[in-house]
């Protein structure tokens, strides 16, 4: 190349660089070849590991047929509760069974195709409706409803939104996501593959149940400080390191933080 | 933590009432979905986290005795929560609680090294040789509370832990963060034929298991009531089952020393 040429005729005192002028300009080539051959592959990588990836590993299945969240919740009083309600032990119901639509979905009420299939394919069958459940989690996980919505419990009475976003008002039910080989639903890991969740809902990984968990022993430490300057410092060190102070720490003698048997069963 | 109580639970077995009948065994296999083989004859590879022992004085008629000793998961305080098994283990999948006293098994997080295997002094930890295979239509009757487990992991006694998650969840509905004595109580203590296993909150001065053993906190929860005792005391895993006898001979057997062996640690 010209300026390896010019830069050996100015200096023609080192013979030995002028030798290797022709290897020189393969080599530049050649490192040209490799930027280039760099940037295709990192791309291609790019593309099949944002693009490609995702929608090998996960398939998905629409659900039996739509449902209209914001319909129903005009119509009850008791808002999400008048549904999915606490029985008598303390156990959540979790999606309506038969029994509790049929006071209202004997015959087609309305025109929508989808309460047309309820009735003809469900009620009149009595064959119970194979919901698809977004939020499932796998079978070593116990969790507790009501330990979360109470008020008597660490976490201070959730409501549904915090952990099940507006699912309530929704109009359609979206395709029900997941992970081809562990079965799981895509909620569970969230819909950004990267893991960024901007929303309290976006996930329910252990992690985000543990962040939450740390969080409210925190809360629940800082409500015992009288004096608003310490609670004032220690309200920075929770938000910088949450989880750290003694005050806040759970009952596991191996983590510091909750004890296992908290969310496992 | 708002309003965080610490518990001890435990269990107080009395060796004088129990018959050896088994029932314990095999409402804890069902309450746990604890897996069994066609054949279970060979006791090293059955899994049992609620075994009966038998034990005799060795003595010849008329002065010879037999004793049925139920052995479930002793859930060791050890020091301050570092029993032997959660101290060894590489994985953090046992862990012991301080708001319970439970020793915990995540059996997802169990990669099988079975280290806690060999530092249990009491053998109550299990290792699961193969997937478990139920009988035609015995999967619809398994208890839903409760993980069952796969090959390759320790799995062990819990104190019926679900147990204790939905009394909790029935306490909370309620208003309370409490829970009553009886709405608490193990698969194996509600099997007992005999009542010869009493269960549960040690720190709680109205509960049974208290009244029976008087357990001394500031020695590790050793009992003050001369007929308790509690197995290899003095290794100092600090058990939470104790045993009650009159019989001195069976007292004696819990603590299997050789003549001349070191004495109690006064922990």
């Amino acid at each position: 190349m010209s300026t390896t040429e010019e830069h050996a005729n100015e200096v023609p005192a080192e013979i030995a660089d002028k030798k290797e002028t022709t290897p020189e300009t393969k080599k530049e080539s050649a490192i040209g070849y490799v930027i280039l051959f760099f940037f295709v592959g990192l791309i291609a990588s790019l593309i099949v590991g944002w693009i490609i990836f995702p929608r090998l590993l996960y398939s998905q299945k629409s659900q039996p047929f739509d449902f209209n969240h914001a319909v129903h919740l005009d119509l009850v009083d008791e808002g999400c509760q008048s549904c999915h309600y606490f029985r008598e032990d303390g156990s959540f119901s979790g999606v309506p069974k038969l029994a509790q639509c049929i006071d209202c979905h004997e015959e087609v009420n309305g025109e929508d195709p989808n309460e047309e299939i309820f009735v003809t394919e469900y009620v009149w069958k009595e064959r119970e409706v194979p919901w698809l459940i977004y939020s499932k989690q796998p079978d070593c996980v116990f969790f507790s409803h009501v330990a979360h919505v109470s008020e008597d419990s660490l976490y201070d009475g959730k409501d549904c939104v915090t952990c099940h976003g507006y699912h309530g008002e929704s109009e359609t039910l979206r395709p029900y996501q997941y992970n081809r080989i562990t079965n799981i639903s895509r909620d569970i890991w969230g819909h950004n593959i990267a893991g960024f969740a901007r929303n309290s809902w976006d996930r329910a990984k252990m992690d985000d149940c543990a962040k939450c968990h740390a969080e409210a022993r925190d809360a629940a430490s800082r409500r015992n400080l009288k004096a608003p300057t310490t609670r004032f410092i220690t309200n920075i060190i929770d938000v910088a390191f949450p989880g750290t102070r003694p005050a806040g720490k759970g009952s596991s003698v191996q983590t510091e933080r909750g004890a296992c048997f908290e969310c496992h069963k | 933590m708002k309003g965080a109580t610490t518990h001890r639970y435990g269990m107080v077995i009395d060796l004088d009432k129990c018959t050896g009948c088994g029932a314990c065994m095999i409402a804890c296999m069902a309450e746990n979905n604890v897996p069994f083989r066609d054949d279970e004859s060979d006791k090293l590879l059955s899994l049992t986290w609620m075994r009966i022992f038998r034990l005799n004085n060795g003595k010849p008629f008329p002065e010879a005795d037999v004793c049925y000793l139920p052995r479930p998961c002793m859930h060791c305080e050890g020091d301050h929560g570092h029993s032997p098994c959660v101290s060894v283990c590489p994985a953090t999948a046992t862990d012991y609680s301080r708001e319970t006293g439970i020793v915990s098994q995540i059996y997802t997080r169990c990669f099988g090294c079975r280290y806690c295997m060999g530092a249990c002094p009491y053998k109550a930890r299990l290792f699961n040789w193969w997937d478990p295979v139920w009988p035609d239509g015995m999967e619809k009757f398994l208890n839903p509370d409760v993980s069952p487990r796969v090959r390759g992991v320790v799995e062990k006694c819990s104190f019926c832990y679900n147990r204790y998650q939905l009394a909790k969840n029935k306490a909370f509905l309620e208003g309370r963060r409490e829970l009553e004595e009886n709405e608490y109580q193990t698969s194996c203590t509600q099997a007992c034929p005999a009542g010869a296993i009493v269960f549960g909150d040690l720190n709680n001065p109205h509960h049974q298991v208290h009244q029976l053993v008087d357990p001394d906190m500031a020695h590790g929860g050793r009992p003050r009531n001369p007929n308790a005792f509690r197995i290899l005391e003095r290794l100092g895993t600090n058990p939470k089952v104790y045993y009650l006898s009159s019989r001195e001979w069976v007292r004696r057997s819990g603590d299997n020393t050789i003549e001349g062996e070191g004495k109690l640690k006064s922990h």
